[in-house]
């Protein structure tokens, strides 16, 4: 499965309908230890760039963007109770939400990791 | 960064210990070191941190008549403390007022037997020296001594780590304060700090700085720690942030601080009132405040930050009261914030809600500091 990323750090994976969002190991570093991860609920429409989730570091409150558009379909419910799983692994066992993407061809618009990578 | 922001006398080694520098009250800062915000905090509170905090204001103040009294007296016409009952070599807080009441800057004023020795925040200390200059210029001698270094150990080991340099600073006691050396350099030695944990503060020339931090960050126990963690460290200890906490909207009595006015500038006291605003801050610790600076404590893991409203009630309907500092607490494990809510709901333990991304989330009034101190009484 191809992995994409978007220039606000975040990191996309896409399986038939439902992609898996997670953020970057460059963007984990930036934030630090996280203290509390949150997404929004289960079914909730988000448009591509709209809020998705939270994450919060013991000093600051991050957003986390909808990289596609879509319905938000499941959160790693894992990070409730360890939030510096995201840290630990930010692009495999911390990943944060996934989602029912309308248009799976959306994706293709995003970085690649090469491109990501040069930012 | 910008070519305006000023720099520290410890600028350069803050970049060789990896800092992470950010602008704050004008001058590049260390917001942190490769260890992290959270590694930091928790070890300030188990070993010992040194911090950067040259950019806040040393001022020196003498009297003209020689009597170290005097400049005292003179400084508690512009502050509600009783400094002129201070005892030499001892340091007590308190806070500049104007005429509304208003807290104008928080600070430390020494006596050092003398001359008074105060330090002031980063962001007020211009304003606070102009003011200090002309209501005391008659009666004293005001030095600024704003190119000097001041530093910060702190934690429960920081007596194990300065006192080889610095052999007098074992028999300090908390709020004592001395000129003496460390490092073989003259430093002017407080026991105190903004963490709620046991340590000193250093003031030196900032020729010295660099000699002083080197030997302190030499010892075993002592990592460099920005200024991140000091904000989550100070938040746990219950102290305030001068612009977040108190400002020139909130009172001395509105913001819980009144323990810093002693007896003497009390109602009945001696030397009662005298000082900017008295009339206000005299009147309402006979009658009361519609409001008060509370320490609050969240349900869950989600931190409730600075500008959260507060309400009485799980819907949003009556908003009592706001959120002026919130962190999660690293030592703690748990958010931690403080605000200031309406007087009836300002009672330890009475159940309010946050609202935090639009949901309403359970907070409890807590008391303060929500880590036991570790002071050197």
């Amino acid at each position: 499965m191809t992995t994409y990323y978007t220039k606000s750090h975040e990191w996309v994976r896409l399986d038939g309908e439902e992609a898996t969002v997670g953020i970057t190991a460059h963007a984990s570093e930036e934030l630090g230890e996280l203290v509390f991860v949150e997404a929004k609920d289960e079914g909730t429409d988000v448009a591509a760039g709209d809020a998705a989730a939270v994450v919060e570091s013991v000093k600051a409150a991050s957003d986390i963007y909808a990289p596609v558009t879509g319905v938000l379909s499941g959160f790693n419910t894992k990070l409730s109770d360890e939030p510096t799983l995201v840290g630990n692994d930010p692009e495999g066992e911390g990943w944060i939400f996934k989602m029912k993407v309308s248009n799976p061809d959306d994706v293709i618009s995003l970085l690649t990791a090469e491109q990501y990578k040069s930012l | 960064m910008t070519d305006s922001l000023q720099r520290t006398p410890l600028h350069a080694l803050n970049l060789e210990f990896g800092a992470k520098m950010v602008p704050f009250a004008g001058y590049e800062m260390p917001l942190q070191y490769p260890a992290g915000l959270m590694a930091e905090h928790l070890h300030t509170r188990s070993k010992a941190g040194l911090f950067d905090v040259s950019h806040m204001g040393q001022i020196r103040i003498a009297a003209r008549s020689g009597d170290v009294r005097d400049a005292a007296l003179a400084l508690e016409s512009l502050i509600p403390a009783d400094y002129a009952g201070l005892a030499k070599g001892r340091q007590r807080y308190g806070f500049l007022t104007n005429d509304a009441a208003g807290i104008l800057d928080d600070l430390m004023v020494a006596n050092m037997g003398d001359d008074l020795f105060v330090v002031v925040n980063a962001s007020c200390k211009e304003q606070d020296a102009a003011l200090i200059e002309a209501a005391l210029s008659d009666r004293c001698v005001v030095t600024r001594q704003f190119d000097r270094a001041l530093m910060a150990l702190q934690g429960p080991q920081a007596q194990d780590a300065i006192a080889p340099l610095c052999p007098a600073a074992a028999d300090m006691r908390f709020m004592d304060v001395i000129e003496t050396e460390l490092a073989g350099v003259p430093v002017t030695l407080s026991r105190s700090g903004y963490t709620g944990e046991d340590g000193y503060e250093i003031g030196c020339a900032a020729a010295d700085a660099e000699t002083v931090a080197r030997a302190l960050l030499a010892q075993p126990q002592v990592l460099p720690i920005g200024l991140g963690a000091r904000d989550s460290l100070r938040l746990e200890a219950g102290l305030c942030l001068y612009g977040n906490d108190i400002d020139t909207t909130t009172t001395p009595i509105e913001a819980s601080l009144a323990w810093a006015i002693q007896k003497a500038r009390r109602e009945g006291g001696s030397r009662e009132g005298g000082y900017p605003g008295a009339e206000i801050v005299l009147r309402q610790a006979r009658e009361g405040v519609s409001r008060k600076r509370v320490g609050l404590m969240a349900e869950g893991r989600a931190p409730v930050r600075a500008g959260a409203k507060l309400f009485a009630d799980a819907e949003g309907q009556k908003e009592i009261g706001l959120v002026t500092s919130g962190a999660f607490g690293p030592t703690v494990q748990a958010p931690v914030a403080m605000g200031y809510v309406a007087t009836d709901y300002a009672d330890k333990d009475t159940a309010l809600f946050a609202e935090l991304r639009g949901k309403f989330v359970p907070v409890h009034v807590r008391a303060m500091p929500f880590v036991a101190p570790g002071f050197k009484r």
